[in-house]
């Protein structure tokens, strides 16, 4: 039933989800368009999984609908969808060897020779000579892929993805993200994928929608996303920025003009989300620069004084926090590409940014500055 | 799994270190945890089989009276076999009966408290073991009671005509089997609640998610996945339902008497000895025989 039909873009329209008083999703709309790799992200419990399992029928949608091409399935029992799952648990059959569980979807629905099909699934996801195994005589990583053979080989017009790589080490989730790569692009099944990792979701997506408490902060292409953050949530959810208070003095030209902390910012008109008011000028901490002094900084570049507080040297970069005269903490990375001069704690230095790196977002007037403390694994200066 | 077990093997390493005293000591750990059990299973139970087993061989002339000689007499089986084969197959009818309405009532009924209860839990399943707190006795009598001539169960059978004017339940087949179920039922319930309640519900969802109507999921998943639970309170229902005399001698009258009453009048009032012993051999290698087909068809994994 699944392959016969022409697949179409997947669409949720006004789709709503309250338990009781909880809002889990909260009115979302949104278009995944045939074929792409499309990442839910999120924290825990910002509806990401609630918005999957409606898309699979394992939740009923409070109010909206679920559309595949122009046909409405919000209505449709989970085993009438043209929509397969890979769980967060896998949820493979423990009954069942591994050529019966990928074998499943296909039985179900009266196909008597599986045989080839089978196999060449299993061949897919490089689990050859497996078909006798049961589950639990699989490590993680090859029940991670029998549950995606089992998802796979019927040809579901979308492809929903729970968490599935959760479970696993850090080294073999890496292996695995590239492995669902490829294989989405070789079968070119629409995959929606759910996570909370947002290197996973950067690694693998084509378009990234990432979600806070049951709604869509920012969608689009992971590049676009990471570098012009529409909100000061997504600045800090999809790696981190240092964001300090300031409102907007003005404009000159296409720069538009900013006061913090008594001194005086420009950020192109292009990268401001706000252009009144009081803003956030946000700068990713890759993109800030460390002198010794402010005669050092390049011209056209901008710049904060301050003292290092902190540095962690973390192999591919060092991770310094400079301390302003306010109290500010701001990260800055520094790539340890051995041309760099090197600070120690408690010497002064300026911190200076070209302005086009730099972007504004709105701000609520009681907000004060936010930066994020070093991650173990910022996305600027990993692998 | 097997590569790690064989890793210390192909390691290098020299030999296994040498057996110490204390190694050695713990090896015989086991069977001296074993003893009490055993000790008690070789004075209650194998000593008075190998007993009862000889009573079924004595000369069927003697009598306590005049006492019992072993003559090997292995004619006593068929004698007992020809003379009471209708209370033989009447006690594996009504459990069989009895068996099949505990399943139609007690798998829904272990399904709903493992799987939909949710904090009526625990209150529902001491209801299923309460009855066990008072006596066997009691219970088979309390329900003599429900299906008495002048009780109300009767008398509304009878007016929606389900029974005739003169119809009764009692001392009929039907009060026999409806005693066999009720006794029996928990101990077919609680092995299957046992076994649904580990029942991840997430594999239902996956079922459902993989184009299995609730249907086809409870036959490919469901009942599979609640076979050991399913197995043991068959057995568990069946084998004491077929030996059960009470049910018969309360509820039911000579004619719908199973061989357990037979066995208990043997020994109890025609103080037949050999009699006795040799049905009750036989009664227990029948079940043994029913249990064994069973396991072999049930332990493979096309039960259905």
């Amino acid at each position: 039933m699944a392959q016969e039909t022409p697949a179409g873009d997947l669409r949720l329209a006004n789709l709503t989800k309250t338990f009781g008083p909880f809002t889990a999703v909260d009115d979302l709309s949104l278009t995944i368009a045939q074929g792409s790799f499309f990442a839910l992200l999120g924290a825990s419990g910002c509806g990401k999984t609630t918005t999957l399992r409606m898309i699979a029928g394992l939740e009923e949608p409070t109010s909206g609908q679920v559309l595949l091409g122009d046909r409405d399935i919000a209505g449709l029992r989970p085993y009438k969808r043209p929509v397969n799952t890979v769980f967060q648990s896998y949820a493979l059959f423990p009954h069942l060897d591994i050529f019966e569980n990928v074998a499943f979807g296909l039985r179900r629905r009266g196909i008597r020779s599986v045989d080839s099909q089978v196999r060449e699934m299993l061949s897919l996801v490089q689990l050859d000579g497996y078909e006798r195994r049961r589950p639990t005589q699989l490590s993680g990583g090859q029940q991670q892929r029998v549950a995606l053979a089992r998802a796979l080989i019927n040809h579901p017009q979308v492809l929903l993805l729970d968490e599935p790589l959760g479970a696993l080490d850090l080294k073999l989730r890496r292996q695995m993200q590239i492995e669902l790569k490829r294989i989405q692009t070789e079968v070119g099944i629409t995959f929606v994928h759910v996570t909370h990792d947002q290197e996973e979701a950067m690694t693998m997506a084509d378009t990234v929608a990432v979600m806070n408490a049951g709604r869509i902060e920012q969608l689009g292409a992971p590049a676009d996303i990471y570098e012009f953050p529409a909100t000061a949530f997504v600045a800090n959810f999809l790696g981190q920025s240092n964001l300090i208070a300031g409102e907007v003095s003005g404009s000159n030209g296409d720069d538009t003009l900013v006061t913090a902390r008594g001194a005086r910012f420009s950020v192109p008109s292009a990268r401001a989300r706000a252009d009144e008011g009081p803003v956030y000028l946000g700068v990713r901490p890759e993109k800030l620069h460390l002198a010794g002094a402010a005669v050092q900084v390049p011209a056209g570049s901008q710049h904060l004084e301050g003292t290092i507080s902190d540095a962690s040297y973390v192999g591919v970069s060092t991770q310094y926090l400079l301390r302003t005269s306010w109290g500010t903490e701001l990260s800055v990375f520094v790539a340890n590409s051995g041309t760099q001069q090197r600070f120690a704690v408690g010497e002064r230095a300026v911190a200076y940014w070209d302005p086009r790196h730099a972007f504004l977002l709105g701000r609520r007037a009681d907000e004060d500055d936010r930066t994020t403390p070093v991650l173990d694994q910022p996305v600027g200066a990993s692998s | 799994m097997s590569i790690l077990a064989h890793v210390p093997a192909g390691s290098g390493q020299p030999a296994s270190p040498p057996q110490t005293a204390r190694s050695a000591r713990y090896r015989f750990l086991p069977y001296l945890l074993l003893l009490p059990g055993a000790a008690w299973l070789l004075l209650f139970f194998a000593v008075p089989l190998v007993q009862l087993a000889s009573a079924s061989l004595y000369d069927p002339e003697g009598s306590l009276s005049t006492g019992y000689a072993l003559t090997w007499a292995f004619g006593n089986y068929p004698t007992a076999l020809q003379q009471y084969w209708p209370q033989f197959s009447r006690s594996f009818l009504y459990a069989g009966m009895a068996l099949v309405l505990a399943l139609l009532m007690g798998y829904p009924l272990a399904y709903a408290i493992a799987q939909k209860a949710g904090r009526w839990k625990n209150l529902l399943l001491v209801c299923v073991v309460a009855p066990m707190f008072t006596s066997f006795l009691v219970r088979t009598l309390a329900w003599k009671t429900i299906l008495s001539d002048n009780g109300w169960l009767v008398g509304l059978l009878r007016d929606v005509h389900l029974l005739g004017p003169d119809g009764r339940l009692l001392a009929t087949p039907i009060a026999v089997v409806l005693g066999l179920t009720y006794n029996f039922l928990p101990f077919l319930v609680l092995p299957l609640y046992a076994s649904l309640e580990r029942l991840d519900y997430r594999l239902l969802e996956a079922a459902s998610d993989l184009y299995a109507s609730p249907l086809k999921t409870f036959r490919r998943v469901t009942l599979p996945l609640s076979m050991p639970g399913l197995i043991a309170g068959t057995l568990l229902f069946f084998i004491p339902a077929t030996g059960d005399y009470i049910n018969a001698e309360l509820l039911g009258t000579p004619n719908q008497y199973m061989i357990g009453n037979v066995i208990d009048s043997a020994f109890l009032v025609r103080l037949d000895y050999p009699q006795g012993a040799a049905l009750s051999f036989l009664l227990m290698s029948a079940i043994l025989a029913v249990v064994f087909v069973y396991l072999r068809r049930a332990g493979t994994e096309d039960v259905l």
